[in-house]
Formats: structure tokens, sequence, C-alpha cells
């Protein structure tokens, strides 16, 4: 690493934390946006690149983070959408066969902002208990100095990610063809993760569309069935998908994964509540309440579904074991379905893999 | 899917004694499971032979046994109980091996015994080497490239198509015993014969070697409904090559990404579906080949392991309980995690902190052995730090050692290294070694690249890179003018780093308080994080803490008193799980009697590091500034020093006076110092051998003179007669005092100086030693534990001595004059708490050989054989409390007077040395110990001896070899004529021959001394001719034929007597034996009697 510039992050409730800037150095000195913090392990690349953390600082709880450095395979989109990340310490060399590059130099290539050397625990409990804030970090020092002044006053102005519509931020901007498989799929992008793609293109030719594709557009392409993807933020803040698929209901299978699952939710009327501090790690148990297993998961959620609003058309099909956030449902009179974690994993465990087969069977049967 | 309700009695199997790849991680698993079943309303009935084991204590199962561990015994102990089940999966390889052997001989059948936990198809596909090899490779896992060999003949075949190198392991067999590595035919030849000696069904698994390549665990559980979680993913920082066990290792795994983690996941999910390990714990062992991720798979342990026990201390995750509940049908989502309370137990654990584990080896008590590390573990014990980063984890391993470091390097330890040439260095980094780590700090401090040093150590470069960055940060120190220059940033990255105030005086040449202060005076303290399962996404309720130092500390005020009890550290030969259950039992009883008890302790095998044992746990080192930082934000009444060994005894001069709770640092010192003790001996009337202290050879020379041979030379402030000898004459005073000075096995640990010189003191032969633990209050009220009479003679290390309770040759009024002097002597001393006070008896005449104001080694032992618990009543009387009260709380019972005989004997490791003299003295080299119980001494004696090492073969299965000094001949015989009642016939050499035969005794065989041709008696053992052996030994000299005979019995494992009272003691039980039929008897029965 190159010199050492002391930086700071401050929240929106005025707590200072001190560190060391790394990375690409923000525009004007501050990165803010919503922290949260995702207590994975392993799956940084993975995160820093998963477009539903569009809007939102990323705290790593686990204290070594580079170790492995970075491999173009485990990019989850095209980009970087994450405001910047906060780590306890970033690996100075990294070590792995499949490494391409270390993580320092994959940030600068895409502009990502960080600050290491934070008490990343006293964080991580603090947006426990006071639930996500927003923040803002950034150098004290060097070309784009900035001061603790600035970087509150920047925590207070930042809106969060409530009422925000950062889908449009990173949806496709037009529609691009994956796979060659027998089925036809069409996916609505509100920041889909690669291994989604990767996942349907398994069975299915994929048309993955922009988040706004109406439906009469989806139809046209004639698929088997859609997918309603992940992405960040404010499911309410996407009044025209949650029309589109309310207009597909009954006509085609849907599966929804993340913030698709959320949309799904409010075209049958369901209502969404956020929670304190969101899910995002990489071992949350849910059990399907089919089979009464338990799946071990990977969650990057801040809104959920209230089951009760949606019980008069679905049934709840997965729980959260932790905190009993609902986690997934079918739909009673219509062939649809939809998780809140995520099956495609990337970065977590495997368990929850069926779920894409479901849907191949869902289509198969037409419902 | 809810408790079985068509179980209720459930049989747990202990491991038996410690020994080197089974040590105290199954006391922790055994209680564990004890403690869940009777939760759930079981009754459970317990097997070990190990009386030092916390589990083993009555309160934890409704019948325990005490008994040793065999076919024979077991179906006794199911004939009296009759359980529904058999739990398996928590005593370690020996349970997992005795289940299947009461399987294979019907007895669970004939009994409707149900194997819970693991069923025989299970364990036999996991422990099989070739059915987990098929089993593997039909699930389309990769396996390393071998062959199964039964034969010499087989096994040189195998070599044909795979080639060299390979490993060869045997099978059945636990902690990698009789594995090693061949590169060349002659060493394949050798190590392929002991594997298939070592191996009980003689079979031998030659693969592919993947030395150098990456090694990975996962610690796995899984439920009757096939939910599977990753509890803890271990990496090992030495590469494939060095046994785990014997491996540096870091959790979580910290070079792999998501992508190849979840490969590993995958994987080992399938590898439990298909070995069919029904519930609970099991451990999966990865090697992952640094340049191209290949991935094979090593083994699985279908049970609890050593590493399960790592994995519940490093995430809070406790593993055996919960597979312990999983085996009565509980489902992971069924059991509240107890760390949160809220969410349940089917969920991974995710920690925001870097623990590491080094073990700890004892190859300095094994002369002769070459301490290289291989695939045959070989250490003793472990230590496990946790840290924030690896940086400050790793320096804090090194300093829980307690050998010598006080951190990576930088600190007087360091010696042997700087004095190492770069060529020596480079090579030595090369070879798994206990000293490979500090080599790499030292080689990364001369300037090897990461680089070089990678490819001569194959330690990943990461790992080199993170020692690299405490290595430069040295440097930075050192060049600092002086500690007043530190700035508080400064402070603070230092001790991010793991830097200890010592390291930190050792490199600016400053004292440690000095140092201290500067950084106190910085505002830079130790803060205290949680162990919380889940990086602290959720509220813990579990007050167990690690030091680092960053923003924020965690710790609660509390609402009682709180006492500090200091554990004991590693396991080591001479310090083990005995001091464990002292430190347990002192935190159970105060816990009972208002206090909160805050634990501290570092070694991750223990009861004492379980989160629910004490009101507080701190997993630290023990060493003055990590103490010091708890007592500053705990602020505890008192702290008990003196039931942790010579570990915490060693820091009661240097904390606040008024803490240490029980007897005076001040007294702890008279005791241990040569001059003050002969004042105390003086004042109470009580003859000592006649001795005096040295420092040099010349001053040693000088007592011997004045005394005589033989002397009996042994440093002070040691633990476990730490390099003690017995001197016969000058040359040999010489050479131990050479042995003791800074280059020799001391010197690590600080050598000599006029604070710790070395005791020589006259050697009283033929006398019987005696030991006596008791108990006083601050009223001056004694109560005894019990009278231990030693099998072998004085000279042979207490702790690698059987000994009997109560003692059967002693004359009542000596008994009654020891106790005496034991009282009289604990009044000189104002002992508050425990006191063992050692006796040599010479034909009737009484001298004290030494006392220690602290908790001994006998502790467990005593009070399993007496029903009296000694290290409960201890704590609460160092706590204030009179013996009165107890009696009157009735924690202590009347005077016990048992209607039976206990015998403890101990367990040596020289299987696993096969380099090593197998022969017994001062200092003490046992790991283990196990307990006899039986109505006659002899009977008892025999038990114990079983319990050790299996039953003493019959008169129809071979010979017992007869080997006397001259010295001992004539009660040799004595015994010998017993034997020979028995039917043995008798094998010997030359001269006891001639012996035996002028006694009227038949000898079929005198053999010639090795060398002379014909056979010898290493020849006969191997042939299995040879089924006893009585060896006795004169001093330590040269290798002698009575090395050979003793090592080669003791790796063919046959029974070895070095002692004519051990001889006598084993005549009088086996013909006491062919008139009694065995009989077993649970401590609770025991107790009762005695009631």
């Amino acid at each position: 690493m190159s010199e050492i510039l002391p930086a700071a992050l401050v929240l929106a409730d005025g707590s200072v934390f001190e560190g060391e800037h790394l990375g690409a150095v923000p525009q004007r000195g501050i990165a803010s946006g919503e922290v949260v913090f995702n207590t994975a392990m392993a799956g940084y690349q993975e995160i820093i690149t998963d477009p539903s953390y569009a809007g939102q600082i990323v705290t790593f709880t686990y204290p070594h983070i580079g170790n492995y450095g970075t491999a173009s395979d485990d990019n989850e989109s095209r980009g970087t959408f994450t405001r910047g990340i906060v780590i306890r310490d970033l690996a100075r060399r990294h070590s792995n066969w499949r490494s391409e590059q270390s993580l320092e130099a994959f940030l600068i290539g895409h502009g990502v902002a960080g600050i290491a050397g934070v008490d990343t625990r006293r964080l991580t409990r603090l947006l426990r208990d006071a639930g996500a804030l927003p923040g803002a970090f950034g150098p004290l020092v060097g070309d784009a100095a900035t001061t603790i002044e600035a970087l509150t006053a920047a925590a207070a102005a930042e809106p969060g990610t409530d009422g925000v519509d950062l889908v449009a931020q990173v949806t496709t901007e037009s529609p691009y063809q994956v796979g060659s498989g027998a089925r036809r799929v069409v996916a609505l992008d509100f920041g889909i993760k690669t291994a989604i793609v990767e996942q349907l293109a398994s069975f299915a030719t994929v048309d993955v569309v922009p988040a706004s594709t109406p439906a009469a557009e989806i139809l046209a392409r004639n698929p088997d069935g859609v997918f309603l993807s992940n992405g960040p933020g404010d499911p309410t803040q996407v009044p025209y998908a949650i029309a589109t698929v309310r207009e597909l209901l009954g006509q085609i299978p849907i599966f929804g994964i993340c913030l698709g699952h959320q949309v799904l939710a409010l075209a049958i009327d369901g209502s969404i509540t956020k929670l304190p501090f969101g899910h995002h790690g990489a071992n949350h148990p849910v059990r399907n309440e089919r089979t009464g297993e338990v799946e071990i998961t990977s969650q990057n959620h801040n809104f959920a579904v209230e089951p009760e609003s949606v019980s008069a058309r679905a049934d709840i099909t997965h729980i959260n074991l932790n905190d009993g956030v609902c986690q997934g449902m079918a739909l009673r009179d219509v062939p649809a379905f939809s998780v809140q974690h995520h099956p495609e994993a990337s970065p977590g465990p495997h368990d929850s893999a069926y779920l894409f087969q479901e849907f191949d069977r869902l289509m198969a049967t037409g419902g | 899917m809810g408790r079985r309700t068509d179980i209720e009695t459930i049989l747990l199997i202990g491991s038996g004694p410690i020994v080197i790849g089974q040590a105290c991680e199954f006391d922790y698993s055994g209680t564990q499971a004890c403690r869940a079943l009777r939760e759930e309303g079981y009754r459970v009935v317990l097997a070990n032979s190990n009386p030092a084991t916390i589990m083993t204590d009555p309160d934890f199962a409704d019948a325990t046994y005490v008994e040793p561990l065999t076919v024979e015994v077991l179906t006794a102990i199911i004939e009296a109980e009759r359980p529904d089940a058999l739990l398996p999966t928590l005593g370690g390889q020996t349970a997992l091996n005795l289940a299947m052997d009461l399987v294979e001989a019907g007895v669970l059948d004939r009994y409707s015994v149900e194997l819970i936990g693991a069923d025989a198809e299970a364990i036999s596909t996991a422990e099989d080497r070739q059915k987990f090899k098929e089993a593997m490779i039909e699930i389309g896992l990769e396996v390393p490239r071998s062959g199964v060999a039964h034969t010499m003949d087989e096994a040189m075949a195998i070599i044909g198509d795979i080639g060299l190198p390979v490993v060869i392991r045997p099978a059945y067999i636990l902690g990698g015993r009789g594995t090693g590595i061949a590169s060349t035919p002659e060493e394949f030849e050798h190590v392929a014969a002991n594997g298939l000696a070592a191996s009980p069904i003689s079979e031998i698994l030659i693969e592919e070697s993947i030395a150098g390549w990456k090694e990975f665990e996962l610690e796995v559980m899984r439920d009757r409904a096939d939910n599977q979680v990753i509890i803890c993913s271990i990496e090992n920082l030495d590469p494939m090559g060095v046994h785990t066990g014997d491996s540096i290792t870091v959790a979580p795994i910290q070079t792999l990404s998501d992508v190849e983690y979840q490969v590993l996941r995958d994987a080992a999910f399938a590898c439990l579906r298909r070995v069919g390990v029904e519930t609970g714990g099991s451990n999966v062992q990865f090697a992952v080949n640094p340049d191209d991720g290949r991935v094979v798979i090593i083994e699985m342990n279908p049970r609890v392991s050593r590493s399960s026990a790592l994995a519940s201390k490093a995430t809070g995750f406790p593993i055996a309980k919960i597979a312990a509940k999983l085996a009565v049908g509980y489902t992971l989502d069924e059991i509240p995690n107890d760390i949160t309370k809220k969410t349940p137990s089917s969920f991974e654990p995710v920690i925001d902190y870097v623990v590491t584990k080094i073990p700890r080896w004892a190859f300095e008590k094994f002369p002769g052995t070459d301490g290289v590390l291989g695939t045959s573990m070989q250490s003793v014990g472990e230590v496990m730090a946790i840290g924030r980063t690896f940086p400050e984890s790793v320096q804090k391993a090194c300093r829980s050692l307690e050998a010598g470091h006080t951190g990576l390097n930088a600190s007087a330890a360091e010696a042997r290294f700087l004095a190492m040439d770069d060529a020596e260095l480079a090579a030595a980094v090369a070879v798994g070694t206990p000293d490979r780590l500090f080599q790499l700090a030292e080689s990364l401090r001369r300037g090897v690249t990461i680089e070089d040093l990678h490819h001569q150590s194959k330690v990943d470069p990461w790992f080199l890179d993170q020692l690299s960055i405490v290595v430069e940060h040295r440097q930075w120190l050192e060049a600092q003018p002086t500690v007043a220059s530190l700035s508080r940033a400064d402070w603070r990255r230092t001790k991010q780093l793991g830097f200890s105030d010592a390291q930190v005086a050792y490199l600016l040449s400053e004292s440690g308080d000095d140092v201290r202060a500067a950084r106190l005076g910085h505002g830079v303290q130790a803060t205290f994080k949680t162990v919380d399962t889940c990086a602290a996404e959720f509220e813990a309720n579990t007050p167990y803490h690690y030091s680092t130092y960053e923003d924020e500390s965690e710790v609660r005020p509390g609402t009682k008193p709180r006492i500090m009890i200091l554990g004991s550290g590693p396991n080591r030969i001479g310090q083990g799980i005995e001091f464990d259950y002292c430190c347990v039992h002192a935190s159970f009883a105060l816990r009972d009697a208002g206090f909160e008890t805050v634990m501290v302790n570092c070694n991750p095998e223990t009861v004492s590091t379980d989160y629910d044992t004490s009101d507080r746990l701190y997993f630290e080192p023990i060493t003055e500034e990590d103490v010091l930082n708890i007592i500053e934000v705990e602020k505890p009444i008192g702290v008990i020093v003196s039931l942790g060994g010579q570990t915490p005894l060693k820091l009661a001069d240097r904390l606040p006076a008024e803490l240490v709770l029980g007897t005076a640092p001040s007294s702890i010192d008279a005791a241990e110092d040569r001059d003050q003790w002969a004042a105390v001996c003086d004042r109470v009337g009580v003859p000592q051998p006649p001795g005096a202290t040295a420092i040099g050879a010349s001053e040693a020379l000088a007592v011997a003179e004045q005394i005589g041979y033989p002397a009996l030379v042994r440093p002070s402030y040691v633990l476990g007669g730490r390099a003690m000898e017995i001197v016969y004459d000058d040359v040999e005073l010489k050479r131990a005092m050479t042995a003791l000075g800074q280059d020799g096995s001391l010197g690590r640990e600080g050598g000599l100086s006029a604070e710790r010189p070395v005791l020589i003191d006259r050697f009283l032969e033929g006398a019987i030693e005696v030991d006596v633990d008791a108990v006083r209050d601050h009223t001056g009220a004694i109560a005894i534990g019990g009278v231990m009479e030693h099998v072998e003679e004085a000279g042979i290390h207490s702790g690698d001595s059987a000994c009997v309770l109560p003692p059967p040759t002693l004359a009542p009024a000596v008994v009654d004059e020891l106790m005496a002097i034991t009282g009289r002597l604990a009044a000189e001393l104002d002992v508050v708490g425990p006191i063992n006070v050692q006796f040599a008896v010479q034909r009737g005449e009484v001298f004290v050989i030494e006392a220690n104001p602290r908790a001994s080694r006998t502790v467990p032992f005593v009070s399993k054989a007496t029903g009296r618990p000694m290290a409960k009543v201890a704590a609460r009387l160092m706590a204030g409390a009179s013996l009165d009260d107890l009696r009157a709380e009735g924690l202590l019972g009347p005077d016990p007077h048992p209607p039976h005989w206990s015998v403890k004997e101990a367990v040596l490791p020289f299987n696993r040395f096969p380099a090593a003299d197998a022969l017994l003295g001062p200092e003490m080299r046992s790991t283990g110990e196990v307990m006899g119980v039986d109505l006659t001494p002899g009977l008892a004696f025999l038990k114990s001896q079983q319990a050790a090492g299996g039953a003493l073969p019959g008169p129809d299965e071979g010979a017992v070899f007869w080997s006397l000094a001259d010295r001992d001949k004539e009660e040799g015989i004595e015994a010998a004529r017993v034997f020979a009642e028995l039917g043995y016939r008798f094998v010997a050499t030359a001269g006891t021959a001639e012996a035996l035969t002028a006694a009227g005794l038949t000898v079929d065989i005198a053999v010639p001394k090795l060398g002379e041709g014909g056979r010898d008696a290493v020849a006969l053992l191997s042939d299995g001719e040879v089924t006893i052996v009585v060896n006795t030994p004169r001093g330590r000299g040269a290798r002698a034929d009575g090395d050979y005979i003793r090592t080669a019995a003791a790796q063919q494992g046959t029974p070895l007597l070095t002692t004519v009272a051990a001889a006598k003691a084993a005549a009088m039980g086996l013909t006491e034996s062919a008139t009694s039929p065995l009989q077993v008897r649970s401590l609770q029965q025991l107790h009762q009697e005695m009631a």
C-alpha cells in the first residue's frame, strides 16, 4: 500500500470512526450513502459488484478483506454500484491462483472508495441498534482532503434509500440475450446479478430486459416464464414494474428473487416494511415450510414483505428462522412464486439452488 | 421432530486417558454431552477410565464408571445398567473403536442397545480407508491416487503403480500413529513395515503424496432431517505433510474465494451424506493444489474431534452439546442458539476476528527424538488465541504457549534463531518443526523475499506477508530512540499488531513497567470484544471475551462480587487436565456460593473455556500484561492462582498482592526457595534428605561431595519434574548441570540464575514415596483429602508413578505421622486452600521431599476415590469460608474411610517417540492417567494396568521376560515366584536367568545380548512370544540393551513393568483375579458405600 491517508467515516447520528483511506478518491473527497453491514466472511468482490448495493456503503464485518484478490469471473454485474466500502484491514498482498489483480487495484479501476482501519464491530453494533444510517467518509489529508464537518454535513444530507428509484440507475439500458436453452425466459432487470443470469441460462434462453419494459413487450418475446430480478432499494419506487407484473400475473409463470419478490407482493396489493438493519450475509437459516428443511441462505435486503398482507392470495413458503421474516411465497391462484433470499448464492451457500429447477418445472407445467 | 421418547438410558463412552492425539477435548465434549442429555431427562451412564476428567464427576451422570475401557468391562456395565442406546461419537477414536468392537462381539445386539449418532456402517465407511475412498469416488469427489496393502508384497506392487513420494497410513488408528512419508524405496520399506505393525488389522493405505498443498478443514453438523451446516472453516498455515494436530491452524479460511469455499462446503455435505453420519458433528479435511485449485478430500471423522473443540471455542457454537441433542432426535432448528437466545442453531456461525491455534510439543522430554513434524501427531497440547487480525492473533498465540516467547520473536527466546546462519535458516524453514514459525519471522527480518520463503516452506504467501507486517513493525520499533517517542497512533498500531509490552521492552531495552506506563499514558488500553457466533448481527447474552485494541469495549458491569480464576494454559506433560478440573470445580463452587466467576485461559480443548462454565470467560494468554488488563476491567475482589498449576502461580508475585486469594505469594516462595524451605522444615521438625542449591557445575560438585551419591538434581519453579535427574557420579552430575544451562533444554525457559538455582538432594534409594493432599482454612483447621502410596519407589516422578489410596503397606502409625506433618507444614506456611506434600519413607523413617501450597495433579483422583470434592472445598476456603462452614453447608462430609482401593496409573507416550527410551525417571513423561477401583489393592492395580494399556496377557498367551538390575534381584524373585505359580513361562537375560534358576525357578530361554547372535529379546517381542516385560534399569546411561527392550515393548504395546514393586502388584492382582470374577462399580455406588 502507498502512503497512509488518515480518513474518517461520519454517520448521520454524529458518530465518527477513524480510519485510513483506500481505493479510488471520491469526487469532492466524500463518499456518501446508506451504511449497511454484511457478515459474509468471503465473497467481497461479488458484494461490491452486486447492483443491489446501489446507494449503499457496505461495511464488511470480517476484518481481513482482499486476501484472495479479485478475478473477473466473480463479478456480479458489468460494474460496481456500491457507494463505498468500510473495512478493518485491507490485505497488503493477496494470494490465490485465480486472482487477476488486487482488491485495491480493482477498487481504483472501478472508482470505488473505501475506508480501512475502522472498528467495524463497533460500527456494526451501532447499525444493529440504530438501524441502517446515512453516512459519509473521505480522506482527511491529501489533495482531496475533507473535514469532519464536511462529512457530518454530507451524512445529514444523504437521503438514504427510502423513496429513491435506484433501479433506474442500475438496470440495463437495452435488452440482451444469454444462453441457448430450450426454455425461454424474460428477466426483468432491476439490478440482476450475473449468477442469476447464469443459473437461468443453464436451462433457458434468457432475454434480460430493462426494468421499465411493459408487459406487452415482454409477452411479445413469447417467453415460457418471466423472472423478476433482485435490485436495490425501496420496491415502492418502481410502480411501473409493479404494474407490469400485475398485468402479467396469470398469463405466464413468474419467479422473483429479492426485490423481485417484493415487487410481486406489491403487485398483489401486499405491503412492505423496512427492516431495522436488513439482512446482509451468507448464513441466514430459512425454513422451507413445505418440506420442513432448513436452507442456509445468502441474503441482502432492507425491505421485507408483510406476510398477512399477502395471505389472501399467497402461501408463505419460506421463513427466516432468525427473526421470522417472510422469505418466500407462492401464489395460490396463479403460477407465481418468489423468494427474498438469493438461491444463486454468489457469495454464499448453494442450498437453495433447487428453486431454479422449481421455476423450470413451473414453466414446464405452465402452472 | 423433538426428542426421542423411546429411549431412556444412554451409555456414553469417554476417551480414556490423555494420550497424544486424544486430549482433554473429549472431556469438553463428554461433559457437554452428559449435561445436554440429562437436561433432556435421559438417564446417563458414563464409562471412562480417566479420573482427571470433569465428565467423570459423579454430578454429571447418573452412573459413572471409572473402569478400564475394554469390551469385557463395557459388557459388564451394559449388563448392569441395561442402556437403550450407546452414543459413541463424543469419546474420540477410543469410543468409536470400542463401539465397533461391541458391535462385532454381538454385545449390542444381545442387550438390544442401539447405536445413536453414527451407526456401524457409517463408522466403518469413514474409518476404513479403502471403503472411504471408494465412497468418495462414487459421489464424484477426487481423492489422492492410492492402494491398500496388508503385506509388504502388496505394498511393493502398489508403489509400482503410483510411484514415489507416497504417504503411508495404517487403518484404525488415532492421531496418525504409524503414519509416514516415503520418498525413496528404502524409506518406503521401513515406513510400510511400521505401518503394518501399528494397524490393529495390519492394513495400510499407500497414497500419492500431496505434501506442500494447502490444507483446509470444515466442521460440519447434520441432523436427522438432513439439515447440514458448517460451523467453522479452518486453514492450516503449515502445508500438507504436517498432521493437522501438529499444524498451526487459522479460522476462518483466509485464502479461498467464496467460489472455492462453496465447492468445499458442497463436498463436505455430500461426504457426510454418503458416509451416513446420521446426526452430530464431523470433521472433513481437504487439500487444495495452490497452483490450479484441484481439490482432493483427505479424510473425515464421523465424530466430534479435536478440531471440533477448536471450532466450538473459535465460534462460540457448542458442537458437542448440539451433537448430543441431535443424537436423541432434535433437529437443528429446534435447538436455540445459547449465545443469542433468540436465533436457532440451524445457522452457520460467522466471526469477526481471527483465531490461531498453535500446538505445543514436549520433545525436550524425550531425548533422542528429532523434533521433526510429520503425518503422525506428536503434540501434547495446544493454545488458541483470538485477535481482530491474523498478526494480533498469531502474536497472542505465541505468548500463550509459555515456551519463552512473548510474541512472534522480538523476545529473548529469539537468540537461537539469531544465531543461525542464512543457509541453516533456509534449510530449517523447509521442515515442519515447533520452531518453524519463528524461523519464518527471522528469515523475513533478514530480508528473505516472500517468494523465496514460500518456495522454501510452501507456506502461503498471504500468511508470509502478514508475518512480514509484524516483522517490519518490529524493525520500526527497534529504530525508535526511546519508548517516550511513541505517539498514541504508534502505540495503537503496535498493539493492534499484537505486540506485547514485553516485546516493546525487549526491543527498546526498557523495563516492562516503564513500557506499560508509557502506553497507558497515551490512553491506549485493551478493549474487549465478544465472541457471539454472528459478528454482532444479534445481541449476545454470553460474556465470552477477547482483548484487542479498538475503539469500543463490550464488557458489561457485574452485579455480584467477582472472583477471577487463572487457568493452566496449554496441556503439556506435567500440567494437564488435572488443573483444568480444579479450575472448573472452583468456578462451579464459587458460582454456587454467590460469586460471579471470571475464567481466564487459552486452551481450546478444555471445559474451563466453555462459555457456560463460568459467568465470564476471557480467552486470553495467561501473562502478566494480559491478566492485568482483565483485572482492570473486571475489578475482581480476588484472583485464584493456585489451582492452575505453575502457569498462574508464576504470576502471583506480579499481581496486586491484596488480590491473590488463599496462601500468600510469600508462602509459595518459601516452599520453592531452598533455604527458606529448609528453615520451614527445621521449625516444623521434619527431616529432609540432605541437600543444597547450586548455580554452576563446580558448586554442584561441591554439594555432591558433601551429601554423596546418588543425588537428585532438579531445577526450581518447574512442574512435572522438568529436567530432573538422578545422578550416580561426578560425570553424570556435570552432564546434568550442562543440560540445565542456557544452551540446554531449559535455556529457552530462561536457563538458570541466582533466582532459579538447581536443587541437589541426596537420593533416598529404596524408599517408598507418599503423597498427601490436604486443605486448610483461614482459622487453621485442616482436612486431609487422601494419603497415596506410590507403587514405584522414590525417584520415579510422582506423575509417572502408580499410586494406591489408601496406602496398602504403610503402618497406621506412619500414616498418622504423615498427616500430622502435613498439618504442621500447612500451618507453618499459613496455607489457605490446597497443599500437597510429598514424602519418602525409608525403612519406616519419614523424610519430606517437598510441599506445594497449590492444587496437585492428584486432586481429581483423590476426589474420585474418596468422594471429597477437594478443589471445590479449596476454592471456597480461599474465598473466605471455613471448613466448619462447608460442613454445615454439606459440601464437606465426614472424613472418608473408603472400603475399596483405588489405584492411579500413568499413561506414557513412548509409542509416539520410537527413538526415546521407555524408562521412568524423576522427569515426568506421562501424558495422562487412569484409575482402577476394586476390593483389594491387587485387583485395583490390575484394573489400572488394563485401563492404561489393555489387560495383562494370561500364562497361555506368552512368556514373561525378566531383566532385573542387581539391586532388584532379591525382591524380583519373589514376584517371579508368583508368576510361576500362575503358570507363566519365563524368558530372561543371562544374569537374571541365573538368579531365577538359583532360586529354583525355571527359565525357558536365557536370551543373548543384542548383537551376539541368536534370537534376542527384541526378536522375541516382535514375534509375540514375550507378552509381558519386567525390566528394571538403573540410571540413565548410554543406550544399553534395556533401552532397546523397553523401546520395543513400548512400540509393540507389550505390557512393560519397570519396577519390582509394579511386578509384585501385578502378580498379586493376577493371583486374585484368577478366583474373583470381574466386578464393576459406579462412583455413585462407591461414594454411597463410604457414607
